[in-house]
């Protein structure tokens, strides 16, 4: 029977300060007040003082509480009971299911050997043009929606979600608003989705440290079904908030903070996380994909600029739409030579056309004149905007690259893309066959006189 | 001796404060036991009779109370035969061998040994009974693939020796007596094929350090041309993520003209090992023909493996990197990234409560990371030949702000600055390294006068791409437009290089030497258009042919067609060259 202590020396912020002996760091410890009963984790020990941390706050925490220590970690219940089951951030029904107890598992556990994975190498179709052309998404990674406050980034996580074809979808809610929730809920059942998801969902409203056991509850489990050979999507929302609840956790800790409050090891906290993506050799696979709003629109605010350093991308969602710049897909070379042999250049050339057309929109609001070279990119990047990055674009990735030509065959000659030639013979749309024909002839042409052949040779020498 | 024994008394995250009764060495090895586990930690700090150490791995379970043993020893590795194409953790734990025998995930307080101890190693003597030596001198050597591995004289070994007996030729272990050498007191010396060393001391057996003077071609123009890097120098490469410092990295791995690389990934993505680990046994090796593997060792200490040992995986790495100069090799040493070193360090720092500098750095961060890229140069070893190690890092900067502790920290040690750039890279215009704000010490592998005239463009091409936004293409003289088409013509089609173009990937020095010269003619040339609609056709003309160019092999027949192709169009425009 395990031994309980009700000499509480210290309350600061959700951490209690107990005296104890014998006890693990990291175990749990069940406190009881006078509002329930709450979870608690030791996070740090100093000779007899035991450091824990309050699962559900420790307001209303009284010096007399009654603590008593479990002798094990965090765990979760894994089994095949778990599919269609909604619980909070510590394993607690949030539906009107039972409560799970068989087979716990330690949350957290010890990081993939780097020898027993794979490279990545099958794509995800989302039938996002923005996606699937220019930043492919690939089974097993790990990848932010980057996105202000406002935009529509849940709705985008879960069209994903229904188009990817993965065998479990398991939902982390991080401070999740009640409506989103509701939506991701009804979204998966409407697709009939619902009886291979999981759900652990932390709200708002509910106590900040269970924000943090979010995503390792959520990766505990996708660890385990992909072991056990099952393609897992794991979807978190929002970082930005279990970040914060670090912060926030860190600061009552009085630890010294390294950027804007936050502790100096928010990357291996998040990293820790998002390395749990992964694709096994002979066995199933994770991928995550997250949602990290920016305060204040700001990419180098800590939050994003740390996850952008760890995750395999990012993808930019700013109004209404995911920016070509910016977003990043760094898988996207694992899948994209074998999808279509134009693909890259598709995406290189549109994206490299798109960012000169960002010039001469600049150029036309100084209110310069604008040449016909700017009127072409200027029509190219209405067309891109209109036709492929709207987010009600929904098209097959062969289809989209189709029209990629077709919009730059609408716009452009040839040459002026700077596509190499093999390629504009291949796919540039048929309706202007000088291209070739003017090749030929300057084939023939040559140099004209001895003379100038031979300037030409010494100076293309050197010394 | 009596095992000397602590308790632990405190746990704060991977620190625990151990109290002790005999004496500890600071830095000395000692290991936390838990249950049957035995987890390795490094002695930081010594306050009265408590030490501070940090573990190497996770400290869930461990308790007040718990039994610490020391070790006496340093972190060290293991040197000898056999350390190409390992993959190693941050304290050479060979992490293909851990997975054999702990499947999917890592397991704390499992250490195996780096080195085999069964496989044999053909060894020939170099040296006689009788011959005198000393710390790094060479006994024999073995084949280690491509490579004459030297065994030396263990590096530790301080004084003069005398040799009594030298293996015969044949098969040996590396436990099994080389040689046996007498030293100045008349004690007799044993020595294996294998020596251990602590990580974080230089080894120094060398006579002198030279001036880095070769260039390394990287087959990455922009660098070999614009911003070179030399043998024995140090370089790094700073940007904002996705940039692409790693696959800059991976590239240069891959084609580098050097002897050996040993990648420390150190702190980021384990999947960008992966790639690595996977591909080069596939890849072949130009200059040797065999799989590119046999060059490289693989130091692996990705985000999620512990902190403390992501610390010591450069150490690890250099001492390695140390041990393969010593026998007149030249290393490349890439971390990626320091800035995630530099984060361990400043975990550690925090949980020792040491007064904070920037950015909650420690005060000595900057004497770290200028000790450690010391440890990079070109040497002269004790039977005169010459060995070198060139180290160059990737800087993750917070906000992808070079105004930061680590990026200043370095930039006033290393010998070139390959700053990448976000405008850059968000335009696909890769490498990302900006031309102009990048600078090198080193000498450029074409000439130099054509760099210069090149680099005047690229200038004077920005300033009028500036002005242009003030005063429209309109209030540009078409002169100054030339320029500025000519500045923008040498970024697309030579600076910026397809890294997934087979041909155009990797470009030979005498390739680079050959085609700059073809434009710097074309920079040269005094163009007279009519008007800058005509300009920018012409040159995007130019520019799909010199592109088309780029991607026909060396020295084909395709490449001569072309040449002659664009040469042809550049003689049409002749016409129109003044004077
Ligand atoms: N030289 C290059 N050629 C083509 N694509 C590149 C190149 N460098 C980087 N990229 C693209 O950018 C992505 C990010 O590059 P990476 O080197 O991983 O960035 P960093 O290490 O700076 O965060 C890559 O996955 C790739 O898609
Ligand atoms: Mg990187």
């Amino acid at each position: 029977m395990q031994k309980v202590y009700s000499k509480i020396l210290q309350i600061v912020g959700d951490v209690i300060t107990v005296e104890a002996e014998g006890i693990g760091n990291q175990e749990l410890a069940e406190v009881t007040t006078s509002r329930g009963k709450t979870l608690a984790q030791v996070i740090r020990l100093d000779e007899n003082k035991v450091y824990l941390q309050v699962f559900a706050g420790s307001r209303g925490v009284s010096t007399g509480d009654k603590i008593r220590f479990l002798g094990h970690r965090m765990r979760v219940s894994f089994s095949d009971n778990l599919m269609g089951r909604i619980f909070d951030g510590s394993g607690m029904p949030r539906d009107n299911g039972p409560s799970l107890a068989e087979n716990l598992i330690e949350i957290g556990g010890p990081s993939v050997n780097p020898a027993k994975r794979i490279i990545p190498k099958r794509m995800v179709r989302t039938g996002i043009p923005m996606i699937d052309v220019f930043n492919s998404l690939v089974i097993s990674q790990k990848l932010p929606i980057f996105s202000i406050a406002g935009e529509p980034y849940n709705e985008v996580l879960a069209r994903i979600a229904m188009q990817a074809e993965v065998d479990v979808i398991i939902l982390g809610g991080l401070g999740l608003k009640y409506d989103d929730f509701l939506y991701f809920r009804d979204t998966l059942e409407e697709h009939g989705a619902l009886s291979n998801s999981i759900f652990f969902v932390h709200t708002a409203s509910d106590p900040t440290v269970e924000c943090v056991m979010v995503p390792d509850m959520c990766l505990t489990v996708a660890e385990q079904l992909a072991i056990n050979g099952k393609d897992v999507l794991v979807l978190l929302s929002d970082m930005t908030n279990f970040a914060d609840s670090l912060k926030e956790i860190a600061i009552t800790m009085e630890q010294i903070p390294s950027n804007r409050g936050y502790p100096g090891d928010l990357y291996s906290q998040l990293a820790v996380r998002y390395e749990k993506a992964v694709d096994f050799s002979d066995a199933g696979s994770i991928t995550i994909l997250a949602v990290t709003t920016m305060p204040g629109d700001d990419v180098t605010h800590p939050v994003p600029d740390n996850t952008g350093y760890i995750t395999e991308g990012q993808l930019y969602l700013r109004n209404g739409r995911i920016e070509p710049f910016g977003s990043l897909s760094r898988l996207k070379q694992q899948v994209n030579a074998k999808t279509r042999e134009d693909h890259r250049t598709v995406m290189d050339t549109m994206i490299q056309l798109y960012s000169d057309f960002n010039g001469a929109k600049e150029k036309l609001a100084m209110g310069f004149e604008t040449t016909g070279w700017d009127k072409k990119l200027l029509k190219y990047g209405e067309m891109f905007e209109e036709r492929m990055m709207s987010l009600k674009v929904n098209m097959p990735l062969e289809k989209a690259l189709d029209l990629g030509w077709e919009i730059m065959a609408e716009c452009f000659e040839p040459e002026e893309t700077g596509i190499k030639t093999e390629m504009v013979e291949k796919f540039w749309p048929k309706k202007e066959a000088e291209t070739r024909e003017v090749e030929e002839e300057v084939e023939q042409e040559g140099p004209t006189t001895v003379e100038e052949l031979g300037s030409l040779e010494n100076n293309f020498e050197g010394k | 001796m009596s095992k000397r024994e602590g308790r632990i008394s405190g746990i704060n995250g991977n620190m625990i404060t151990v109290n002790f009764d005999d004496f500890v060495l600071q830095n000395e090895v000692a290991y936390a036991l838990t249950g049957d586990e035995h987890l390795k930690s490094e002695v930081i700090r010594v306050r009265g009779k408590k030490a501070e150490l940090q573990v190497y791995e996770g400290t869930e379970g461990l308790k007040v109370g718990d039994k610490v043993e020391f070790s006496g020893e340093l972190l060290v590795v293991e040197l000898g035969p056999g350390l190409l194409t390992q993959v190693y953790d941050g304290l050479q734990n060979p992490l293909p061998l851990v997975a054999e025998k702990c499947g999917f995930f890592l397991k704390r307080g499992v250490y195996l040994s780096a080195l085999s101890d069964t496989e044999e190693w053909e060894f020939t003597p170099a040296i006689e009974a009788g011959a005198s030596v000393k710390a790094g001198d060479v006994l024999g050597t073995v084949p280690e693939g491509i490579f004459k591995h030297s065994i030396m004289v263990p590096f530790a070994m301080r004084d003069e020796y005398k040799v009594v007996k030298v293996a015969k030729e044949g098969s040996y272990t590396i436990k099994e007596t080389i040689a046996e050498v007498k030293d100045s007191k008349g004690e007799i010396q044993k020595i294996t094929m294998v020596q251990s060393w602590p990580v974080k001391i230089p080894i120094t057996a060398y006579t002198e350090k030279l001036k880095p003077a070769e260039p390394i071609i990287t087959k990455v123009r922009i660098i070999d041309t614009l911003v070179p890097i030399a043998k024995g120098g140090t370089y790094c490469i700073p940007g904002p993520f996705g940039a692409g410092k790693t696959v800059l990295q991976q590239l240069t791995s891959r084609h580098a003209e050097v002897d050996i690389v040993i990648i420390a990934a150190c702190g980021e993505r384990a999947g960008e090992v992966v790639e690595t680990l996977r591909e080069f046994p596939e890849l072949t090796d130009p200059r040797t023909g065999k799989s590119l593997m046999e060059r490289t060792i693989i130091i692996c200490n990705t985000s999620s493996m512990p902190v403390a040992a992501r610390e010591s995986s450069v150490y690890t790495a250099v001492t390695l990197a140390e041990y393969y100069r010593q026998m007149g090799l030249n290393v490349l040493l890439l971390p990626d990234s320091t800035s995630r070193w530099a984060q361990a360090m400043r975990e550690m720092s925090g949980r020792l409560e040491e007064i904070p500098g920037e950015e909650a750095f420690p005060a000595y961060l900057e004497s770290r990371i200028a000790s450690f890229y010391e440890r990079a140069g070109v040497v002269r070893l004790n039977n005169g030949k010459i060995g070198s190690i060139t180290i160059g890092g990737t800087i993750s900067p917070a906000g992808g702000n070079f105004e930061e502790p680590v990026t200043q920290a370095t930039l006033k040690v290393v010998g070139a600055f390959l700053g990448l750039s976000r405008e850059r890279s968000d335009a696909r215009k890769y490498p990302s390294i900006d031309p102009l704000d990048s600078w090198s010490k080193y000498k450029s592998c074409v000439d130099e006068k054509q760099v210069e005239y090149a680099r005047k463009i690229l200038i004077r091409s920005t300033e009028v791409g500036q002005m242009m936004k003030v005063v429209g293409e309109e209030g540009t003289s078409l002169d100054d437009f030339i320029d500025y088409l000519k500045g923008q013509f040498v970024d697309e089609v030579y600076l910026q290089q397809n890294a997934f173009d087979e041909v155009d990937g990797a470009t030979p020095a005498e390739r680079q030497r050959y085609v700059f010269n073809v434009l710097h003619y074309i920079l040269e040339a005094k163009f007279q258009f009519e008007n800058k609609e005509e300009t920018r056709h012409f040159f995007q003309q130019l520019r799909q042919d010199f592109r088309n160019w780029n991607s026909d092999p060396w020295q084909s027949a395709e490449f001569k067609k072309r040449e002659d192709l664009l040469k042809s169009k550049i003689e049409e425009s002749t016409g129109r060259i003044k004077g």
